[in-house]
């Protein structure tokens, strides 16, 4: 791992009595991709407003660098913002507005100009410099905020929900580009997000929060295959959870039969919350299925199918890429290692919300 | 589709109406009465009279008073509506309407209650005998015209800026800080180039009545200030003049037209400018 550059120690805020983060500890490294993944309200903004200097925690530190910045004018950090809105200044051209942070430096007219011509470059929009910024689409206007704060150089470059207000085709596409921007400019990015798709597809660690709370942190993959509890296994991707009980290592108590797992280290007879991910699960004849039930429901979402069974007591949700018939009889085939077992919630903060 | 345009010309006719009625044909007599002779005949003596001295200084002082007035609105102004952005909730409105309650005041009731604070013997001078400090001699001078035109006009101010100012997103504000400006250069290099529209549109708003008042001057000025609002005034009731009151209001109108087309071209050509500026 990269060296540390920003560390948000026991950082505690609330609005009007409403605690939105507290003691929230978050370590983040040079030239890493760290999204933090949430539903709305988490505060997950939160923090990105505090790292940029637009709001002061109410205790704890935010250090840069091994320096204190928990006090810092916005204008004197060296981190950079693109805004979900853009905020272009719309009474300046493509040029000015990338040329902003430059001019307040002082830098020299060729210096600025070279800047403005790399970072057009750089966000896919050379020859546009004398543009106004009012007649751009919504893509083009986010390239600009991204390219006006990247001219700047800032260790860290803040991204605000920036794809949010873009449609689908165009929000991929940026998910790309925003991936190889971040390749040529090797600085770190923190990127703020509740689509956890974006957040998969992009980043080099995650960081799933809910109500304040760190739920998770780790690579996209560890927390695509490994939540931790049921609020991350819910939040990210499609699940099946359902109670359990661990009888002891590697055996787990599921709708009245015992299951092979992988997991260890939970004690025996513990109350657990079984994780199963849709596109794990095999459909198979009656009598080869752990469990068997009848197909309730088929929906075609274009790559899979979406699959709803019912059986033992539970409606399991199964993704395939061949299609069943709706109210054939069916076994559901679980391959052990594709069982997550998750402890139970110690605190009703922590209890699972659905998506939004 | 033709049947629709007919009656969109319908429902138009009220306003063409209006408009000739009371803007078209008022212009035409004025500028009828301005430039015609004894006979009926086409002439420019009229307002060859306007440029002597006494009606040319009457003009003069009348524009420095009203582009005194509109500097002290706007002054003024600008602080309020940028506290007032600051707290957009309700108290924040509750503020706004209390600047613009002069506008629900009779405005010669307001310019009388004027008078008795600024007279000789008015609440100024016995608030300072009272302290044994010196009398002020503020009514009957250019300084109690001014005092009149801002307290008249100022709502006129507040209205255009602060809608201007208020439109400006807070994300605008934060980006210029995140990208190096100071409180100072985020005011000067995005707050104030985008209020503009709302400055010249505010000082529009005042400044073309403060041209023209003669309320203001007749009340607070006494006999002593005349303005040209005055000279036209007397022109068309006392002196029975309405060939030279004519010419007047025509010189006038010269200057209001400047200043609407100010405003119009600030409105379109805002940003080019701007632009042009920043490149410099």
């Amino acid at each position: 791992m990269e060296k540390e550059l920003l560390r948000l120690e026991r950082v505690n805020k609330s609005y009007d009595g409403r605690q939105i983060l507290e003691d929230l500890d978050l370590t983040i490294h040079e030239n890493e991709f760290v999204t933090l993944l949430g539903p709305s309200g988490c505060g997950k903004t939160t923090i990105l407003r505090m790292i940029g200097g637009f709001e002061t925690p109410d205790s704890g530190k935010i250090w840069f660098d091994g320096q204190d910045i928990t006090n810092l004018q916005p204008e004197k950090r060296q981190v950079n913002t693109v805004f979900q809105k853009y905020s272009l200044f719309s009474h300046m051209d493509v040029a000015e507005n990338i040329a902003f942070g430059l001019k307040l430096k002082g830098k020299s007219a060729s210096y600025i100009r070279d800047k403005i011509k790399y970072a057009l470059k750089l966000v896919n929009l050379d020859g546009y410099e004398h543009a106004r910024v009012t007649q751009m689409s919504g893509g083009q206007q986010q390239r600009i905020a991204i390219a006006r704060a990247i001219v700047n150089e800032p260790k860290v470059l803040l991204l605000d929900e920036p794809l949010s207000a873009l449609d689908l085709k165009l929000r991929q596409n940026m998910q790309r580009e925003l991936v190889k921007i971040k390749r040529e400019l090797g600085i770190t990015f923190v990127f703020v997000t509740h689509d956890q798709e974006e957040a998969l597809s992009m980043s080099d660690t995650v960081v799933v929060m809910n109500q304040g709370w760190i739920q998770q942190i780790g690579t996209p993959e560890n927390v695509y295959n490994e939540p931790e509890n049921a609020f991350v296994a819910d939040f990210i991707g499609d699940s099946n959870i359902i109670d359990g009980i661990m009888v002891r290592d590697k055996l787990v108590h599921l709708l009245g039969k015992d299951i092979p797992c992988i997991n260890t280290g939970f004690g025996e007879n513990v109350p657990v919350d079984v994780q199963i991910r849709p596109e794990d699960i095999q459909i198979c004849a009656p009598e080869e299925g752990q469990f068997t039930g009848r197909i309730k429901q088929v929906v075609f979402k274009g790559t899979v199918y979406d699959i709803t069974i019912e059986a033992g007591g539970f409606e399991w949700l199964v993704q395939t890429i061949t299609g069943h018939e709706q109210g054939k009889e069916v076994g559901i085939k679980l391959a052990a290692s594709n069982i997550q077992i998750m402890a139970k919630p110690e605190s009703e903060d922590e209890e699972a919300v659905s998506d939004e | 589709m033709n049947e629709r345009l007919s009656s969109q010309r319908f429902l138009a006719l009220p306003f063409g109406l209006w408009a000739v009625l009371f803007i078209v044909l008022p212009l035409f007599f004025v500028l009828w009465n301005g430039l015609k002779d004894v006979d009926g005949g086409f002439t420019l003596v009229h307002l060859q009279t306007v440029l002597q001295w006494e009606y040319l200084k009457a003009l003069g002082l009348s524009v420095e008073l009203a582009l005194i007035s509109t500097f002290i609105c706007l002054v003024l102004a600008y602080p309020l509506c940028l506290i007032l952005r600051e707290r957009k909730e309700s108290r924040g409105l509750l503020v706004f309407l209390l600047f613009l309650l002069p506008l629900w005041m009779n405005s010669l009731l307001t310019t009388m209650a004027w008078q008795t604070i600024l007279e000789k013997h008015g609440l100024i001078n016995m608030f300072l005998q009272l302290l044994g400090l010196p009398e002020v001699h503020i009514i009957n001078t250019p300084l109690a015209i001014i005092i009149g035109m801002v307290y008249n006009f100022l709502p006129y101010m507040v209205l255009p800026l602060y809608v201007a100012i208020n439109r400006i997103d807070n994300s605008i504000i934060e980006a210029a800080r995140d990208l190096g400006a100071n409180p100072y250069q985020t005011f000067r290099r995005v707050l104030l180039p985008l209020s503009m529209p709302g400055i010249v549109s505010g000082s529009t708003m005042v400044f073309i009545p403060a041209l023209t008042t003669f309320v203001i001057s007749a009340l607070l000025g006494g006999n002593k200030v005349l303005l040209v609002g005055n000279i036209i005034e007397q022109e068309f009731t006392a002196a029975y003049d309405w060939q030279l009151g004519s010419a007047l209001s025509m010189v006038l109108m010269v200057f209001i037209i400047l200043n609407i087309l100010l405003e119009a071209f600030t409105d379109n050509g805002e940003t080019a400018r701007q632009t042009k500026k920043g490149r410099a």
